[in-house]
This record gives C-alpha cells, sequence and structure tokens, in this order.
C-alpha cells in the first residue's frame, strides 16, 4: 500500500477502504463494558472506607491536617461521586447497539 | 497563622507513615485495573479495535483519557517541582502553552486527522507526503515513546522507594507488570478506562493536599506574602520579570515564553503527539473527535492550582528546597506534603492517585507506541498484507517488547535534576519538526512529498545540535535548562520550515486530487457526514466549547499579571 502513496490517484484510498472495513467488523461498542458502573462502584467504596475512617479521628490525625477531618470530607466527597456515576448509569442507560452478523471468534 | 516547622524530620527521608488501611485502597485499585483488562479484552475482535478501539468511544471519555494521558505523575511531579523552583511562571505551561494548542487541534486539526480515517499521526504523513517521511516520523515517535514510558517507569521506582520503602527493582516490576497485562488484555480500551479512573482518583488525591497545604501557610494572601519576602514580587506574578533582557529564574523572556513554549513546543505536543492524538482517534464520529480534546481543555485550564499550589507551598515552608541546605529536591514538594498533612486514609487514596498516575503516563505511550509499531512500521515495510487477525497477535507481542525496552531506557534519566526538562528536551526534539511538517503541509498545497522527510530531519537535528551543542558546550549563554529548551524548540522549527520551502521549490508537489482531505481547504468524505442525533445541541458545539476555552484560560491570567 506505501508505493500506491506515489502515483495512483488518492494515497488515502486504501487506507480508509481498510479502515471502513474494520470499523464494520469491530466488537468494541456492542461488547465493551460501560465505565461509569467502574467509576462510580470504585468511589462508593472508596467513600466507604475513607468516610469511615473520619469518623471519630484521633487527635494526632487531626492535629496533622491542621484541624480538618480531612477523612471525613474527602471520603464523602468520593461518594457523592461514586453516587453521581451510578445514578447516571440508572437515568441514561447506554442505548444498545446493533450487533455485527456472524459474531464468534476474537 | 501557623508556625512554620524546621524541615528536620526529613533526616529519616520522605517515608510515609502508610498503614493497612492505605494498603488496602492501593490494593483495591490494582484489582479494578486489572479488572478492566479481564473485561476489555471480550471486545477485542479485529486490530481496530485492539488500537484504536474500534473508533468507537464516547467524547466524555476519549476527553477525559486525552487530559489523563497528559496528566501522568512526571507531570504533577514535574510542575509542582517547576512552581517550587521558579514559581507562578508555571501557568504559562497551561494557559498559553496548552490551551490554545488542545483548541486548534480540535477546531482545525482534527476534521483532516479524523475525517481521512488515519490510525495513527504517521500514518497522515503518509498519506500527505511520502513513506519516506512516514518511516522517519515513525521510528522517531517509536524511539521517543519508549524513552518517556521509561522515563515515567524510573521516576516511578524513586518516588515509590522514597515513599513506601519499596527497593526499586520491585516497584519496576509490579508497575511494568500491570500495565502490561492490562494493555495485552485490553489494548487501547483498557489504556483509556484506566485513564479516566486514574484521573478521577488523581484528583481526589491532589485537592485535600492543596487545601491543607494553602490551610497551613495562612491561605492564598499567606503563601504570596511569604514568598514574595523570600524570592521577591516576581515570584507570585506570571509575568513579572520577563521582559527582553531583564533577568528571571526561568532563564526566558516574554517572547520565547510566547513564541518557544506557547506556540512551538506547546502545538507540538499537542497537535501531533500520538500519544495524546490516539484518544481522540478513537472517539466515536468526527463531533466526538474534535470534543476531545476541547472537552479535555477545560480541566486542563484549573488543574495547574493543583500542581502549582503544592510546589509554592513546598517553597514557601522550606526555603532552602532544592537547594544545598535542604535534603528536598524541587521534585519532592508534593511527596513532602503528603507526608506532612495526610492522615491514612486520604493518604492511601494520595499514593494510589500517585502510582495511578505514572502507570497512566506509561501506558499512554506504550499503547501508542504499539500501535506505530504494527500498522505504521510492521505492517508497511516488513510483514505486509497478513491476515488481521495477525497484526493483533503481533501488536500484543510487541507490547511486551515495549515494556520491556523502556525498562531498559529508565537509567537515562537519571542524569537530569528536573523530570520535566528532561520531557521538555524530548519533546523539543521529537515534536517540534513534526509539527512543523504538520503546519507547513497542512496549510501549504505546494509542499511536495520529498519536503516531508528533509524537513522533519532538518528540524530534529537543528533542535539537538542547539541544545546538546551550542548550549551544553557552552557557546552561546542561556541562563535554564527550559529557557534552552525553549530556544531550541524556535530554532527547530524555523529551520524545518526553511528547509521545506527550499526542496519544494525544487521538486515536484502532489496534485490537487490527491490533496483532496489532507490540506486546509479541502475536504473528505470522512468530514461531511452529519452530526449524530444530539450531537447538534448547542452546548456540544466544537465552536462554542473551543472560543470558551481561550477565553477562560486568558481570563485566569488577569489575576497573576500584576
Amino acid at each position: 500500500m506505501s508505493e500506491n502513496s506515489e502515483h495512483s490517484e488518492h494515497p488515502g484510498h486504501d487506507v480508509q477502504r481498510e479502515v471502513s472495513e474494520l470499523e464494520g467488523k469491530s466488537t468494541t461498542a456492542s461488547r465493551l463494558f460501560d465505565l461509569r458502573v467502574i467509576i462510580g462502584g470504585l468511589f462508593v467504596v472508596y467513600g466507604v472506607i475513607v468516610t469511615i475512617a473520619g469518623i471519630n479521628p484521633s487527635q494526632a490525625t487531626l492535629d496533622k491536617a491542621e484541624g480538618v477531618n480531612i477523612n471525613l470530607w474527602t471520603g464523602i466527597a468520593m461518594l457523592l461521586l461514586g453516587i453521581f456515576f451510578l445514578g447516571w448509569v440508572k437515568l441514561r442507560p447506554v442505548p444498545p447497539v446493533e450487533l455485527p452478523e456472524e459474531d464468534e471468534g476474537a | 497563622m501557623q508556625t512554620l516547622q524546621p524541615p528536620t524530620s526529613l533526616a529519616a527521608g520522605l517515608r510515609l507513615p502508610t498503614n493497612g488501611l492505605d494498603y488496602t485502597i492501593l490494593a483495591i485499585y490494582f484489582v479494578v485495573v486489572l479488572g478492566i483488562g479481564f473485561a476489555a479484552r471480550r471486545s477485542v475482535k479485529t486490530s481496530l479495535d485492539f488500537f484504536l478501539s474500534g473508533r468507537s468511544l464516547p467524547a466524555w471519555i476519549t476527553g477525559l483519557a486525552f487530559i489523563s494521558a497528559n496528566l501522568a505523575a512526571t507531570e504533577i511531579l514535574g510542575m509542582a517541582a517547576n512552581s517550587a523552583q521558579y514559581g507562578a511562571y508555571t501557568v504559562h505551561w497551561y494557559w498559553i502553552g496548552a490551551i490554545p494548542a488542545m483548541v486548534f487541534l480540535g477546531l482545525v486539526m482534527m476534521p483532516f486527522y479524523y475525517g481521512s480515517k488515519v490510525r495513527s499521526v504517521p500514518e497522515f504523513l503518509l498519506l500527505r507526503f511520502d513513506k519516506w517521511a512516514h518511516l522517519l516520523s515513525s521510528v522517531l515517535f517509536a524511539f521517543a515513546a519508549i524513552l518517556i514510558a521509561g522515563v515515567n517507569l524510573y521516576a516511578l521506582a524513586i518516588v515509590v522507594e522514597a515513599l513506601l520503602g519499596w527497593p526499586q527493582w520491585v516497584a519496576i516490576i509490579v508497575a511494568g507488570a500491570f500495565v502490561l497485562a492490562y494493555i495485552t488484555l485490553g489494548g487501547l480500551s483498557s489504556a483509556i478506562y484506566n485513564e479516566v479512573l486514574q484521573f478521577f482518583v488523581i484528583l481526589a488525591a491532589l485537592i485535600p493536599i492543596s487545601y491543607l497545604g494553602l490551610k497551613k501557610v495562612g491561605g492564598w494572601d499567606g503563601l504570596t506574602d511569604k514568598l514574595d519576602a523570600a524570592h521577591g514580587h516576581n515570584f507570585t506574578t506570571a509575568w513579572g520579570g520577563t521582559g527582553i533582557g531583564s533577568v528571571n529564574p526561568l532563564g526566558a523572556n516574554w517572547l520565547t515564553i510566547v513564541l518557544g513554549l506557547g506556540f512551538v513546543l506547546s502545538f507540538g505536543y499537542w497537535t501531533t503527539n500520538f500519544a495524546e492524538v490516539q484518544r481522540a482517534l478513537s472517539a466515536k464520529n468526527l463531533s466526538a473527535a474534535q470534543r476531545t480534546p476541547l472537552i479535555a481543555a477545560y480541566p486542563k485550564v484549573f488543574i495547574v492550582f493543583l500542581v502549582m499550589i503544592p510546589g509554592l507551598v513546598a517553597a514557601a515552608l522550606v526555603p532552602k528546597i532544592g537547594t544545598s541546605g535542604s535534603d528536598l529536591q524541587y521534585n519532592d514538594a508534593i511527596p513532602y506534603l503528603m507526608q506532612e498533612l495526610l492522615p491514612n486514609g486520604v493518604l492511601g487514596i494520595a499514593v494510589t492517585g500517585l502510582l495511578a498516575a505514572f502507570m497512566a503516563g506509561m501506558a499512554a505511550n506504550v499503547s501508542s507506541f504499539n500501535t506505530v509499531f504494527t500498522n505504521d512500521i510492521w505492517a508497511k515495510y516488513v510483514v505486509t498484507g497478513r491476515e488481521d487477525s495477525y497484526y493483533v497477535r503481533f501488536g500484543r507481542l510487541i507490547t511486551v517488547i515495549g515494556v520491556a525496552a523502556s525498562v531498559g531506557t529508565a537509567f537515562l534519566a537519571s542524569s537530569f535534576s528536573n523530570i520535566m526538562s528532561y520531557l521538555q528536551t524530548l519533546f523539543s526534539f521529537f515534536n517540534v519538526p513534526m509539527f512543523v511538517v504538520f503546519i507547513v503541509g497542512m496549510f501549504w498545497k505546494r509542499a511536495t512529498p520529498k519536503s516531508g522527510f528533509w524537513g522533519l530531519l532538518a528540524g530534529t537535528v537543528t533542535a539537538m545540535v542547539n541544545y546538546f551543542w551550542i548550549y551544553k558546550q557552552g557557546i552561546i549563554s542561556i541562563p535554564s535548562d527550559q529557557g534552552a529548551n525553549f530556544v531550541s524548540a524556535i530554532a527547530g522549527f524555523v529551520a524545518g520550515a526553511v528547509v521545506m520551502f527550499v526542496v519544494s521549490l525544487f521538486t515536484q508537489p502532489k496534485s490537487a486530487e490527491q490533496l483532496q482531505g489532507l490540506v486546509y481547504g479541502t475536504t473528505s468524505p470522512g468530514m461531511t457526514e452529519a452530526p449524530a442525533a444530539g450531537d447538534d445541541a448547542w452546548y456540544r458545539r466544537p465552536a462554542l466549547l473551543g472560543w470558551g476555552a481561550v477565553i477562560l484560560a486568558a481570563l485566569c491570567y488577569i489575576p497573576f499579571s500584576f
């Protein structure tokens, strides 16, 4: 295909044909999971862990963080972010993608 | 106001007081990273799935991956180091040194990239110029990607050794193995998904550090008072002391900042670095591809505060940072504040965020390296015309080889005091000539196929000669490495442009027919596709998003200009 770039009518036609063909067979859109679930799940778990660490902080912990209960606030913020992503999935689920034919392989 | 604690506790180094809670948080992250790799594996069927996520991802994911691929730990620690050393000049790397280029990529260049259906930046050069420009740019890029992946790995090993006490080789093996595993399994999709995840974790790490750091020094006013007293007022302004001929620690004036950093280095990095552009090429349609760098521009405007504030706070708390009067290097700014301020729990998040950022930075380079090496070098010049599944297998194999090679190059980074300076140096040698060739090729129809190769070569050689010979040998005096980078970048750009012009005068141009969709003012079929349903909403219009980001960045300069 590299020779074509020297003479034929347009050097990009091979690339475009090849990529269009591969796009037709691509399975990413139909099979890749929804990332929002992972972000939501991880941040809910992190949020809970860090919030619990922030309940009843020791005086040493507070002194270190300039008197701010940083675990509690960070934990709550992470929990809210996680809930936001899970709520987003709930409200706007991924529209089903029509599967390409002859599915097996990979 | 808090009294400053003398940094005597640092005799024991920067070891963090991590406990089981912190390690639990870290372990959960590693499990999720691997889980993403395994779960993404079943979506990989064709080489397009493996190298470009089947061109099917939504804009918010590619946009956050775009910013995350840049927000590697070397960038975070390096920019905090820059701030501790040079002060508020750091904002230039974001507001003038990133936003205009990102907007230009989205609004002007993306229709050519995405519309021509190329799978990589070098492949575009193949269409616009010839196979010599293509081969040279592919080889230069593959080489640079491995070097930078190595820088990331080396930096990770140093930081992990200092913070967690793991031996360097353990950190290198663990991080390398995880990156290797999730990219060979899920290809670009799992690299991008992990980058998006890393974006949120690193924010959860940097926001508490910046907030507590500011509180410790008495807020923004307390911070600027201390720094003004120690370093002079210019330290906390963006443009103070950058008049031509005046002396400032950055070693640069407003002209080299605007031209060297803002134009040449920044446009070279953001618009032609395939590790970035690849994220946009994996978007599901042209509108999403255009919006990728534009969505990324908004976090980029504000992230500077999360790296600059820790750097400035460290400079205020440890006035001798980076000099022989202190154990602390400039690069230690963020780790130092983690140690001083974060209790167990948030500390675990911060350690996780830092490790995640190291791995994402390495993964971005590895996933772009395997794409260029497989599609642009192997499939075009070595083993051509095999079935598609062969190239997926080869892509997985070359990922293993690439990770192994980056481990080997990790040691090259050790001779530079400032990680960021090292990266900028590399970019000025590899991306600047790429940018010249792109910008001339895209806007000047007359630029001939041969001019691409010679422009690329001349620009690279000139930037290297300027840096390693004229600057390092002291033939002309430039006060700092960063200042020398800016000048080398400008020199490389000018040399590349002149050589392209001269070569074009003496060689045969391509016909107008052959340049359809590759030169400004022409269109290709991929560019004229109608926007997908919903993409015509006003808040998704690329022009609005792009100009909004430029205006926002300009407004941000105002408080730092006096």
